[in-house]
């Protein structure tokens, strides 16, 4: 689909929901229907490649109300049991039609705690709305309803209008909880736990708090204000947030409970460690982890040269590999630091791609080149820096473990992209620092801590999510095992 | 939180700082690093060694040198202000045991790093040989604070201003000919510093620690650009090492590594010199 523009979108949902007022209420199902799917205005391809603001400028008021007539309200809710939270998604969108978006998110955050960032970045095609009886219908899941937009509407909204309320604290208890890591896990678990009355400190290895939200997903994408948002009010429920510790090496994880008084832990580190292809060449000057790109770009504000201390390479010709949504961030960065020519390498096909589709499509319309049925075999270099990186053909063969037909190496038929930069981005493995440093903690082979479906690990008072026991999956996911945990440790401290 | 305790100037760039910081003073073991960070918004997080700590006090010492940007704003830093950010320790401990005779060599700004390894092989009863070397008498560092606690100590600098005339290897070699060769060997300085050094204790087998100082962000094993080549594998320093045997690290490789971002340094400490020069200026008139 072509890139439609914002006016135009805006004036095609007034007259339509102009229309739809004339119409008798409640909407038959038919007329549902045929209701037209609310595109999500988004910056002019070309221009927006190259600045770092947001990309999608969110539903204007009118499309809300139109796409939120589109539900067609089932019983059965398929789309809530798609929900890794279970958000009542019919009930919430139903006060998107009366108008009433502080009601809307009422209801949502009843069970999702950071809908602003949910909204944007949960992969919804592959979740609440995979499911939706629309989209069945219409026999296309990009035509079902738009849940996560009118999700982000609904939150953005709060915002904007400064109607964020902090939840209630119950009564100090007199119990205190040390949640490490402040990306998605943990600052749900922070908020749940403090909820409850108990004091909650949570620790951030880095200068800032909100993880993955902060050093690796691109300002483009979720701005940074929307985040410190969130730790806004974490902080004004009186959760302290302590940057620059890092539980195994500041303090060791059973000293927290020995020593400094806490009564429960919850491990949310995430899965920062990159994965590298065991590839020659890879340690050239100019080949970087994803997690490196991203971080000196995001974190550390290195695409602000004017301000910033931490340098980054800007070169013209840049190869990333992968195919999921780190790899579209770091394609996506590269073109914004100034990138000519940006070749993504992905030894599948985009069938197979794990990124969003919505990813996909944006990185293709700013000009990022998709050279699929590829995989880099060597990265060459002179002098110690990169020049160029072999690649081979595959195809297609058998499916294999993950259910995904095998790429198949093309014997002969190597060739070389001249590129000035590498960016690496196949994942990420388990951080063993905690691990490392914790005697008795159980992880699987992978280093993943272990844990029972309510978060407890091998170790009493211990518990961890997200990332660092679901290996790298998604922010909504890393919510739900926080939810589930921060329950298992109210239940914990509520004995006597 | 992170204020400058004390602050001495040990030579034209190099700089000593006592720190409160009283968490990392109580955990931290020879061998550790920090990370600092002048600026929470802008500052790039630079990791330097710690070079003593006083847990009673509650502080570290660090020493550094003025190579770039964020050194010469850490420099400018007086008495009583606090650094931004402050993290650790990183980094695996030295392993330090009774091995009986250990010879530790410091190059330059590398003695700071030295001394607590050196402190605490000697507590743990070693025999213990200091070798500090330097390129010019100014630029020794921390010749007291090691003659404190050597059994014996060489000082060498390049133009014989100070010590022998004598790049750091000839006294090390002199001292794995003896009848009783050390049995180990820790060598902490530049990158070409400490390969010699390797190439040198390789000749008579004696087991080498060095302790690598390459370009990092994160410190905890996120972002992979600390890695090195170590026996044919990628290591990452901030959690594999810093310290890796000396006798299998790519040195080479560590200093291409280094050299990552010269052209952005260069323009950033020209940045500095012209403000430093332009300061000058301005107090003269």
């Amino acid at each position: 689909m072509s890139w439609q523009n914002p006016d135009e979108l805006k004036e095609a949902a007034r007259l339509e929901w102009e229309r739809l007022e004339g119409l008798a209420q409640p909407l038959k199902p038919r007329d549902r229907m045929a209701l037209p799917a609310q595109e999500m205005p988004t910056q002019e391809p070309l221009a927006r490649a190259r600045n770092m603001r947001e990309v999608a400028t969110g539903y204007f008021a009118d499309q809300a109300r139109v796409e939120a007539q589109r539900c067609l309200q089932c019983k059965n809710a398929p789309c809530v049991n798609g929900c890794p939270v279970s958000i009542r998604i019919p009930d919430f969108i139903a006060e998107l039609v009366k108008g009433d978006p502080a009601a809307a998110i009422r209801i949502i955050k009843q069970t999702s705690l950071l809908p602003a960032v949910c909204g944007r970045v949960c992969p919804q095609e592959t979740q609440c709305q995979q499911p939706c009886t629309l989209g069945k219908a219409l026999k296309s899941v990009e035509k079902a309803v738009a849940i996560g937009r009118l999700e982000r509407y609904a939150a953005d909204w709060e915002r904007e209008h400064n109607a964020m309320q902090s939840p209630v604290v119950a009564p100090a208890t007199g119990r205190k909880v040390a949640v490490v890591g402040s990306g998605p896990a943990g600052i749900t678990v922070a908020a749940d736990v403090r909820r409850a009355g108990h004091e909650v400190v949570l620790f951030e290895a880095f200068h800032k708090a909100g993880g993955v939200l902060v050093y690796g997903i691109p300002e483009f994408r979720l701005p940074k204000a929307i985040v410190q948002t969130e730790l806004d009010a974490l902080k004004q429920m009186g959760v302290e947030i302590r940057t620059n510790f890092v539980v195994g090496r500041t303090r060791k994880l059973a000293d927290l409970l020995e020593k400094d008084g806490f009564d429960a832990v919850f491990v949310g580190t995430g899965a920062g460690l990159p994965k590298f292809m065991n590839i020659e060449g890879e340690n050239l000057v100019g080949v970087y982890s994803a997690n490196e790109y991203l971080t000196r770009s995001n974190l550390m504000k290195a695409y602000n040269s004017d301000k910033a201390f931490t340098p980054i390479h800007s070169p013209e010709r840049v190869a990333v590999l992968g195919g999921g949504n780190v790899a579209m961030d770091a394609a996506r960065t590269a073109l914004r630091l100034g990138a000519k020519n940006v070749h993504l390498i992905y030894r599948r096909t985009e069938v197979e791609m794990p990124a969003r589709v919505e990813e996909v499509r944006h990185a293709k319309e700013e000009g990022v080149q998709f050279h699929l049925l590829q995989n880099a075999r060597r990265i060459l270099g002179e002098k110690g820096r990169v020049t160029a990186v072999e690649c081979l053909r595959y195809e297609l063969g058998e499916p294999d473990a993950s259910g995904r037909r095998r790429p198949v190496e093309v014997a002969g038929s190597e060739f070389q992209i001249p590129i000035d930069a590498v960016i690496i981005a196949i994942g990420n493995e388990s951080n063993p620092l905690i691990k490392q440093t914790t005697p008795g903690l159980e992880t699987d082979k992978w280093g993943h801590i272990l844990t029972d479906e309510n978060g407890r690990t091998s170790l009493p008072k211990v518990f961890a999510g997200g990332d660092i026991v679901l290996g790298a999956a998604t922010v909504i996911l890393a919510m739900g095992e926080g939810r589930k945990a921060a329950a298992a440790i109210n239940a914990l401290l509520s004995q006597p | 939180m992170n204020q400058i305790l004390a602050k001495e100037q040990l030579s034209k760039d190099v700089y000593r700082m006592r720190i409160r910081a009283p968490l990392i003073a109580e955990e931290r073991k020879p061998g550790q690093f920090v990370i600092l960070q002048m600026d929470t918004d802008f500052g790039e997080r630079i990791p330097l060694t710690i070079a003593n700590a006083d847990e009673k006090e509650g502080s570290i010492t660090i020493v550094f040198q003025v190579v770039g940007r964020s050194t010469w704003v850490l420099a400018q830093m007086e008495e009583g202000e606090s650094i931004a950010n402050l993290v650790g320790p990183l980094g695996r401990p030295t392993h330090i045991e009774k091995v009986g005779t250990v010879v530790c060599v410091g190059g330059g700004i590398g003695v700071a790093p030295t001394y607590p390894i050196a402190q605490a092989m000697k507590q743990a009863g070693n025999k213990l040989i200091v070798i500090i070397g330097a390129r010019t008498k100014e630029l020794v560092i921390m010749e007291e604070d090691m003659r404190a606690i050597a059994d014996e100590l060489f000082i060498c600098t390049d133009d014989g201003s100070y010590g022998r005339k004598d790049l750091v290897t000839a006294p090390l070699k002199e001292v794995c000919e003896r009848q009783e060769k050390p049995d180990l060997a820790v060598a902490i300085g530049p990158p070409m510093m400490m390969k010699f050094c390797a190439l040198t204790t390789q000749l008579y087998n004696v087991p080498t620690v060095v302790s690598l100082n390459s370009i990092m962000i994160d410190g905890t094993g996120m972002c992979g650009g600390c890695r090195v080549s170590v026996g044919g594998q990628t290591k990452f320093v901030c959690v594999d090492g810093p310290e890796f045997d000396g006798h299998q690290v790519d040195y080479d490789l560590l200093i291409q590594r280094l050299g990552a971002f010269r052209e952005q340094e260069k323009i950033a400490a020209d940045g500095c010199r012209m403000h430093e020069e332009a300061m000058e200026k301005g107090l003269k008139e």
